[in-house]
């Protein structure tokens, strides 16, 4: 059977993992390496990388550091953020990325889509999307809006729209991080995550809010989520993976473990 | 020497680093003389059929993998590169595949499952009873000390189906049940991500390293 995933997640700023709330008020969280290890041993179903810094002259040391973590891990591992092109998209997979996460650029340029899973395949392009609650003077068919440049700027797109779009144009995977849950430990956003599951027939991870084991379980148990990811909880040694995944299967839900 | 090829289609580093912490030399290579002068081959693939087909042929490298195959070299593809030993793939609308395995390439229906087929799924080992003949199948030596029921990583939306079901040496079931593994003499193919499949997946590395 197949099982729910639990991803930690990296954000790196400067060659530091770092966490904020709600996109904001950045700490810092630890050595990247050291912390992709750990999470191999703990069992950890897959990683995400997000590098937040992301500017045009960061983006051969990112790639560095990609490689240096690929060497010491042996699971499936995103890498995203200021991913600008086919290019960029090659080069991670080629540091030993499985998959590449799109954001900002697929906002801007959907065809990037279409034509990134046409040429690596669409198991290995995740659209990434970041999605705030709105309020109806924005017009919108659903409740959640579209937000890009790492939740700095609205898009005036409708969430679950831009969803059903990225599916169709190929991406094999969402990742999508409620901003007005991000870091605040009050759990996932269950609404925004049932309502994207339900829109399109791609896994969906969930991101932003985990703080409580319960959390990992209404999200799979509520949402039809595929996987769950976090990131503080983990960094600050709050809970292991393992110790989520135990939780999770003595309630019914099939992890790995 | 393991020649893995590299024709430009993504994932190399990883199966690379896998194979050496499995205590093999690596020869990351799309050169047609390395691979004939290396004792195995090692054929991984990220991305489209066509796009796959095409690299090869363009770097010449469809006869020199044919031939030593025939030779009884060992040769392990892993997803993509599973697929191109069959005839042909639902993915494909120009090129045919190497041909090596009779067979093809099939899509999951949309339906139920969702598609891609993305995390960790069990595969089931095909010894794990006798054959309609009463005799028990070999064990495929790819697969020595891997538990029937472990876990490893999957990530496609096509899966590969033998003419021949003999071949099939690992079975997943995925709304359908879908084969994980072949192994056909010196020809051995998964459908998973073994480099990154932690314990397990480095052990099915580790066998296919330690084969004479």
């Amino acid at each position: 059977m197949l099982t729910k995933r639990i991803i930690p997640c990296l954000d790196i700023k400067d060659g530091r993992v770092v966490k904020g709330v709600k996109f904001l008020g950045l700490k810092d969280a630890g050595d990247p390496v050291e912390a992709a290890s750990a999470y191999d041993k703990q069992g950890a179903d897959e990683l995400v990388f997000l590098d937040i810094t992301a500017s045009f002259e960061k983006r051969k040391t990112l790639i560095e550091l990609v490689e240096k973590i690929a060497r010491n891990i042996f699971m499936p591992f995103i890498v995203g953020g200021g991913v600008s092109g086919i290019d960029d998209i090659r080069n991670i997979l080629n540091a030993g990325a499985e998959k590449v996460s799109l954001n900002t650029q697929a906002v801007r340029f959907p065809e990037l889509i279409f034509d990134a899973s046409k040429k690596f395949g669409s198991q290995c392009i995740v659209l990434a999307i970041d999605a705030k609650k709105c309020y109806p003077v924005n017009q919108l068919a659903s409740e959640w809006e579209v937000y890009i440049n790492g939740g700095r700027t609205p898009t005036g797109i409708d969430a679950l729209e831009w969803v059903k779009k990225g599916a169709r144009l190929g991406a094999g995977e969402i990742l999508l991080t409620s901003m007005d849950f991000d870091g605040t430990k009050d759990g996932y956003d269950l609404e925004l995550t049932k309502a994207v599951s339900g829109a399109v027939n791609i896994p969906v991870i969930a991101s932003g809010g985990a703080g409580k084991l319960e959390d990992f379980y209404n999200c799979f148990a509520k949402t039809g989520a595929d996987a769950a990811l976090a990131a503080s909880l983990f960094h600050y040694g709050e809970y292991s993976v393992k110790q989520v995944k135990e939780y999770l299967r003595e309630r019914g839900i099939p992890v790995r473990l | 020497m393991i020649a893995l090829i590299d024709y430009g289609m993504g994932n190399i580093f990883s199966v690379k680093k896998a194979l050496e912490l499995c205590g093999a030399g690596v020869l990351v290579t799309n050169n047609p003389a390395d691979i004939l002068s290396c004792e195995k081959i090692v054929l991984p693939g990220v991305g489209a059929f066509d796009d796959a087909m095409f690299e090869l042929e363009k770097q010449g490298l469809v006869p020199v993998i044919k031939n030593e195959v025939k030779s009884k070299k060992p040769f392990l593809g892993i997803c993509l590169g599973m697929h191109l030993l069959f005839e042909n793939s639902e993915e494909a609308k120009i090129r045919k595949g190497l041909g090596i395995l009779k067979g093809r390439v099939r899509k999951f229906l949309k339906g139920s499952q969702k598609v891609p087929h993305i995390g960790w799924n069990q595969v089931n080992l095909n010894n794990s009873g006798p054959m309609a003949d009463g005799r028990w199948p070999m064990q495929c030596p790819l697969l020595k000390n891997i538990k029937d029921g472990s876990y490893v990583y999957f990530c496609h939306s096509y899966y590969v189906e033998p003419d021949d079901k003999s071949i099939v040496a690992l079975t997943c079931d995925y709304g359908v049940d879908f084969t994980a593994g072949v192994w056909q003499g010196n020809v051995y193919g998964v459908q998973f991500h073994p480099e990154k499949s932690q314990e397990v997946g480095l052990k099915i590395l580790e066998n296919f390293v330690n084969l004479c």
